[in-house]
């Protein structure tokens, strides 16, 4: 189980075009074939349902497209989706890249959107955001790479599955933050904390005014980078690729797998706490109970999407946060609930046929 | 008195528990990862409310939800044994679908984003909740015998014998004849009919079918898997002591002494603790979520 989901180096076939072409051919079809798989089975499926419901799959098509991308409220709202996600599909990579499943991107987020909401209640009014913000985002990815690194400890010191203790941590962190709140924290009436007082992100301006948008945007593109910089540029993102590809290799090479472990859930961990910042410092500016609302769990299919690439991850969340926006614009058509099956088949579809596939097109041309 | 109240309750509780952890126990000593048993039970549920509501009937509604859960049990099979799948990933991609394909045909079947209408359950209308609907609901007798059951049959029987091979060393297995891939179909499928009779039992006992209902029942009964070592008998122990705590914070409610939050911790606590050995190592099936085998 430790294996989850490899990273399979591009499957080089052999053919008469030379080692290099068939590389590129691999890389190609590596890149390609998840996003290529997904938009086929969410059209099939979503097709049937449509018909199920009575409507034209055209009709309700066009309308998703123009609730999203069609004006600019439905772009920023996408816009905005797509910065959770992104920061939830890169914690979700990042881990998939050690060879480890994060499957507690959701308390993470929870706990790193709560940790920025604390302090940005306790430091007082007066601190200007050029201080207040980096000092939230800071406690942000604290609050989450606290989270992460738990399950990361357990697996380096005691051998825990990653993959049960990220789960339950779930159920823990999330029964606790509700504690927190509806005991202590809460605007009477609300299940969210006072508005913070100082560290507050301004929204996108111009034809995006009115929607959630803002411009913790930015900090996702950069964090994307950031992390394709250290996953493939510094010594530790090697290690850390190394230890996921072949653990046993990589510690009689010297690297201290445990260690490796340890960090990468950490960072991960911290990836998704510093998505809760989106909703916390971008949007709303309190905490809210149940502010994630599935986006950690949806990092899942993000990264599988994205191939474990930060660009792909990137792409990948502006897919699926189409799609959860689309949920809304054909609502009065179709119920939403819609999208939500798509979500699903999505990621079975990729994580059936990309294996699937590679394995036929390995066949075939080693046949040829 | 009171002693009965609280072991009355603690067993409608737990058969919920019951089926989806003896579920679980199967499918996992065959050796495919049982993240599903959420989705199965949530599919159980929904289907057991269709074969009522449409029926009239509870027992239709019990088939109806045991075909449910068989489909998607043979959905994950499929997928994590035909096609072999990430089997991790194919158990959240299970569970969201089953919460999305639910809610969709709750709109299209009730025209209701919330909760089904009411359903014929066992026992009558206002049986309410004591000792004689308890004993007049088969699901109950069903759950309670399951254990034992479940025991015998992974210890005592050729299938039972076969799922524990191909869940510790499927190659061993399959070099003395046992047909590894039918062995898990088998087990998972089972393991989905099994686990969707704890969500059938929470529909006919609501008499409804609510958004969600099942509430991270299965990954408690998943939780029972673990902290039971992986043992039918103890898991069935486990999932008794997980209502227990819960019957407790239901009746200490008023006295407000300890927040439902913390009492909702403990299966997901222990489970972690037992996963790192502090009391007790638990020790997954050796071939525990690898396909390729």
């Amino acid at each position: 189980m430790s294996t989850a989901v490899q990273q399979t180096p591009p499957a080089a076939p052999e053919t008469k075009s030379g080692p290099s072409h068939s590389a590129l051919r691999g890389r190609l079809e590596e890149t390609l074939l998840p996003p290529i798989v997904a938009i086929l089975a969410a059209m099939v499926v979503g097709d049937l349902l449509i018909l199920s419901f009575g409507q034209s799959p055209g009709s309700v098509y066009r309308l998703l497209l123009e609730g999203t991308w069609g004006n600019a409220y439905g772009f920023g709202q996408v816009l905005y989706k797509t910065t959770t996600l992104t920061f939830t599909g890169l914690a979700v990579a990042l881990a998939l890249r050690a060879g480890l499943f994060n499957i507690g991107a959701e308390g993470q987020l929870a706990a790193g959107g709560f940790m920025a909401a604390v302090v940005g209640l306790l430091l007082p009014a007066g601190v200007p955001g050029l201080i207040a913000v980096p000092i939230c985002l800071v406690a942000a990815a604290l609050g989450g790479g606290v989270v992460g690194a738990v399950p990361g400890a357990l697996k380096a010191r005691f051998g825990a599955h990653e993959v049960i203790v990220t789960i339950m941590l779930n159920f823990i962190v999330l029964a606790l933050l509700n504690w927190i709140i509806a005991a202590h924290l809460h605007v009477p009436e609300t299940l969210h904390t006072p508005d913070i007082h100082t560290g507050a992100v301004s929204r996108l301006g111009g034809p995006f005014t009115g929607s959630a948008s803002n411009w913790i945007i930015l900090l996702a593109v950069a964090t994307a980078a950031a992390v394709w910089f250290y996953l493939f540029r510094t010594r530790r993102g090697y290690e850390l690729r190394a230890v996921g590809l072949q653990p046993d290799a990589a510690e009689y090479a010297g690297v201290r797998v445990g260690g490796v472990w340890m960090r990468a859930m950490a960072v991960s961990g911290a990836l998704a706490g510093l998505g809760g910042v989106n909703f916390v410092l971008g949007y709303k500016h309190y905490y809210e109970d149940g502010f994630a609302g599935g986006s950690g769990f949806l990092g899942i299919a993000v990264a599988l999407v994205g191939r474990n690439d930060p660009v792909g991850v990137v792409l990948a969340a502006l897919f699926f946060a189409t799609l959860s926006q689309g949920g809304l614009a054909i609502n009065a058509v179709v119920p939403k609930q819609m999208v939500e099956v798509l979500q699903g088949v999505v990621i079975l579809a990729v994580a059936i046929a990309v294996p699937e596939v590679r394995r036929l097109l390995r066949t075939r041309a080693r046949r040829a | 008195m009171a002693v009965l109240i609280f072991l009355l309750q603690t067993i409608r509780i737990a058969i919920p528990y019951l089926f989806a952890a003896s579920g679980g126990v199967v499918a996992e000593r065959a050796g495919v990862v049982s993240l599903t048993l959420e989705g199965f039970m949530l599919s159980g549920a929904f289907c057991a409310t269709l074969g009522s509501y449409y029926s009239g009937s509870a027992w239709v509604g019990l088939l109806c939800g045991a075909a449910g859960g068989l489909l998607m049990g043979l959905l994950h099979a499929v997928a994590s044994i035909r096609y072999k799948a990430d089997q991790i990933v194919v158990g959240i991609a299970i569970n969201l679908l089953v919460v999305g394909v639910t809610r969709f045909f709750l709109h299209l079947a009730f025209d209701s984003s919330s909760n089904s209408p009411r359903v014929p359950g066992f026992g009558g209308e206002n049986a309410g909740s004591g000792l004689a609907a308890l004993a007049s609901n088969p699901l109950v007798w069903l759950g309670l015998i399951l254990v034992p059951v479940m025991g015998w049959l992974i210890y005592r029987t050729p299938f039972g014998l076969r799922v524990r091979a191909v869940g510790e060393h499927p190659l061993a297995a399959e070099s003395v004849g046992v047909p590894v891939a039918r062995v898990r179909y088998l087990a998972v499928t089972l393991s989905g009919v099994l686990a969707s009779l704890g969500g059938a039992y929470l529909a006919l006992d609501q008499h409804q079918f609510t958004d969600q209902m099942t509430a991270g029942r299965g990954y408690v009964a998943l939780a029972a898997v673990i902290f039971g070592r992986w043992d039918p008998i103890r898991a069935g122990i486990a999932c008794l002591f997980f209502a227990a705590a819960e019957t407790l914070q239901i009746q200490l409610q008023g006295l407000e002494a300890i927040p439902s939050q913390f009492v909702s911790m403990i299966p997901y606590a222990l489970t972690i603790i037992a996963l790192a050995g502090i009391v007790g190592r638990s020790v997954p099936p050796a071939a525990l979520g690898r396909a390729e085998d």
